[in-house]
């Protein structure tokens, strides 16, 4: 074949964007010799962790490598190659009783894109992140080897690689655990919160009792109404609860261009953030059966829903500070972006669960937050600094899959085990084969 | 249905077979690779394919081990009634314009052997009674265009082949499917400039299937591309070379 024409790349904040020379091989295998690659999913990530550290360079999508190489229906454990995404993962397996143990809020993802970002849900304050299921995967590293790693063997290389952003080689296969439902439908509950420490107490509270937690907080408004939201809980529905059938796909709609940045003025914004909370306060309080789709990926109904954010794309940024920090830490960045009054829609918060063992790993025990940033150039960037120094005074951390502005001097600062990871690295890629955009601005990888 | 499908393994083919499998179709998975070829058939049973699901080895590179693959596959489902053939060779034209021992393995696998196996399976399916052969040509083999046509022309003859062989097996009860794909994003095409259109393996799989239940003779895949190529079939080939096209 010829040379590989170049594709614009970015990650699902469409900002930066790039060009790369991007492969689908249906097989994962490293280019021989030692050009400098980066493994891609499906692009969910939202900043530069999936983009090339320069334009140009290879990146291998592995969509393509999509095949089950194993089910066991007695335990639920999954052997599938990395490409394979968890909406396929659901379609097949949801009705035969097994659904991921771990979602992150969009089923348009691979499994090895799961793993790469130690990906959390809304069950993390229970059951951790993604890594936590993965019983066994195999990595080619840098230097061509594949190296069979998990909780147990070459361990040092698992606890890299989970969380890892791809940058310790190429995840080709990966054993995961599925967790055992009784329907595809959900008991919901939702709850409206007119403040922060009602939220932050209210998700404390649910997760004695259940799975899942997740808080949405209307993050332009301020003073008395800090914090106010809606507490959302749910469980996987039983047998005697659910419908007797599963739920059939929703209507998906599409965004078939970028829409108009005015659409994003602070005005309009806010209004539909009160116009939201308020209809949600008006309707009672009750516990409902939903489908699976609406509650774990309510956004995954709008195709290209990343348009709405106009042609300069937007940052989201999630961070998470710990317990001990308490609400006045969370107070405090809403405040801060309530006052420059550049957040979007909505906020996710979320309590989260123990730290994992794996060095990259983002959450840790805490309350995290996420919000959508329209990118307005460096005023944008300006606010993400600050926030950072923010959440560093707590001691808390921003998640690599959301990020693309934060300065590797700061990323130091919120993550004590970096050093272990990059001696783990240096064992396996000391000459940085696998390197990314954001390698480059958050590790100080050479470009 | 009792298919078999050349080129399983990858791209339009491993989409096809497995809403076959899905289904719960007998599927003959037939390729170079054994180890690919066992992957894939794991893939197929553990996503519960409910048929029966067996591999067997065929290279469009041999075409005398064809009858033997045939009657492997054959005894592995217990007759069958379905030939499907995604297989297939591309190169970047200017590699070919160099290489012209390139070229002919090009030619010859995607015409001469593949109208070759077709031809001996629809002797078979006409002696039997009756079946349905499937092959993907390209939207390539509709015209020719000075930057693709080498391998245009392996699958504009191979279109002309499948054409006829429908016209001469249908009073036989032998139905065949020329698949014209436009681009699709596979493994074959990484590297090329996508164009506007441009299909998914999964798309392009549930229009052939779909096509194996109806019996049209031709089908463009993603459909749009009947429409995009139906002003450039009827272009003057005056306008062709002046807008080097």
């Amino acid at each position: 074949m010829g040379i590989l024409s170049l594709e614009p790349i970015s990650g699902w904040g469409r900002h930066p964007v790039s060009r790369a020379a991007v492969e689908r091989p249906e097989t994962l295998r490293l280019p021989e010799g030692d050009t400098p690659v980066l493994p891609r999913g499906l692009g969910r990530s939202y900043g530069d962790a999936a983009v090339p550290a320069t334009p140009g360079a290879r990146v291998i999508e592995t969509t393509r490598a999509d095949r089950v190489l194993d089910f066991d229906p007695g335990t639920g454990i999954l052997t599938c190659e990395a490409g394979l995404s968890l909406a396929e993962v659901l379609r097949v397996f949801l009705p035969r009783g097994w659904f991921p143990s771990v979602t992150p809020g969009t089923k348009l993802v691979t499994v090895g894109g799961c793993v790469a970002c130690d990906v959390h849900g809304k069950n993390h304050h229970r059951d951790g992140s993604f890594g936590n299921f993965v019983e066994r995967m195999t990595v080619q590293v840098a230097d061509g080897r594949v190296i069979e790693c998990g909780p147990a063997r070459e361990r040092e290389l698992f606890l890299a690689t989970v969380g890892g952003m791809g940058l310790t080689g190429l995840i080709t296969e990966v054993t995961l655990r599925l967790q055992p439902v009784e329907s595809a439908w959900m008991r919901v509950d939702t709850e409206p919160v007119s403040g922060l420490v009602g939220m932050m107490d209210g998700l404390r509270d649910a997760a004695k009792d259940w799975p899942y937690t997740v808080g949405w907080i209307d993050c332009l408004a301020g003073g008395a109404s800090l914090g106010r939201g809606l507490l959302m809980r749910g469980r996987h529905a039983t047998r005697d609860e659910a419908p007797a059938q599963g739920p059939s796909e929703p209507w998906r709609l599409a965004v078939p261009f970028d829409a108009p940045e005015f659409l994003l003025s602070p005005a309009l914004m806010r209004l539909f953030n009160s116009t939201y909370y308020r209809a949600h306060t008006r309707r009672r309080r009750a516990a409902v059966v939903v489908p699976y789709q609406g509650f774990f990926y309510p956004l995954d109904a709008v195709v290209g829903w990343n348009r709405l954010y106009g042609p300069r794309g937007f940052l989201q940024y999630q961070c998470v500070v710990p317990r001990a920090a308490g609400a006045a830490a969370v107070a405090g960045l809403l405040e801060r972006l309530a006052a420059a009054g550049a957040a979007s829609f909505l906020a996710v918060i979320k309590d989260c669960g123990p730290e994992a063992d794996a060095y990259l790993s983002f959450p840790l025990e805490g309350t995290t937050l996420a919000l959508d940033l329209p990118y307005r150039g460096p005023a944008t960037e300006a606010l993400v600094h600050e926030l950072n120094a923010m959440v560093i005074a707590a001691g808390g951390r921003v998640y690599l899959a959301k990020d693309a502005v934060t300065r590797a001097e700061d990323f130091a600062r919120m993550v004590p085990r970096l050093t272990e990871w990059r001696r783990v690295r240096d064992r396996w890629d000391p000459e940085r084969r696998f390197r990314s955009a954001q390698s480059v601005r958050v590790l100080g990888d050479h470009a | 249905m009792k298919a078999a499908v050349v080129g399983a393994t990858r791209g339009m083919g491993r989409a096809v077979a497995r809403l076959l499998a899905e289904r719960g179709d007998a599927v003959v998975l037939l390729g170079r690779d054994a180890a690919e070829l066992a992957a894939s058939a794991r893939d197929l049973s553990a996503r519960g394919a409910r048929g029966t699901i067996a591999t067997g080895h065929l290279d469009l590179g041999e075409p005398a081990a064809f009858a033997v693959a045939l009657d492997q596959a054959d005894q592995a489902v217990g007759g069958l009634d379905t030939l499907v053939v995604t297989a297939g060779d591309f190169v970047a034209q200017d590699a070919l314009e160099r290489d012209t021992e390139r070229l002919r393995r090009l030619l010859d696998v995607n015409f001469t052997a593949t109208a070759v196996l077709c031809q001996l399976a629809g002797e078979r399916f006409a002696a039997r009674g009756g079946g349905t052969i499937c092959a993907f040509s390209s939207v390539a083999g509709d015209r020719a265009r000075r930057s693709n046509y080498l391998y245009g022309a392996s699958k504009a003859g191979l279109s002309a082949f499948l054409d006829g062989l429908g016209l001469a097996y249908g009073d036989r009860n032998v139905r065949v499917i020329c698949v014209r794909p436009g681009f699709v994003k596979t493994a074959m095409t990484a590297g090329l400039s996508v164009p506007p259109f441009a299909g998914e393996p999964d798309g392009v799989a549930r229009v052939v299937v779909r096509a194996l239940d109806r019996g049209a003779p031709v089908v463009y895949a993603p459909p749009i591309w009947r429409w995009v190529m139906f002003p450039i079939r009827l272009l003057p080939r005056a306008v062709m070379r002046r807008v080097r096209f």
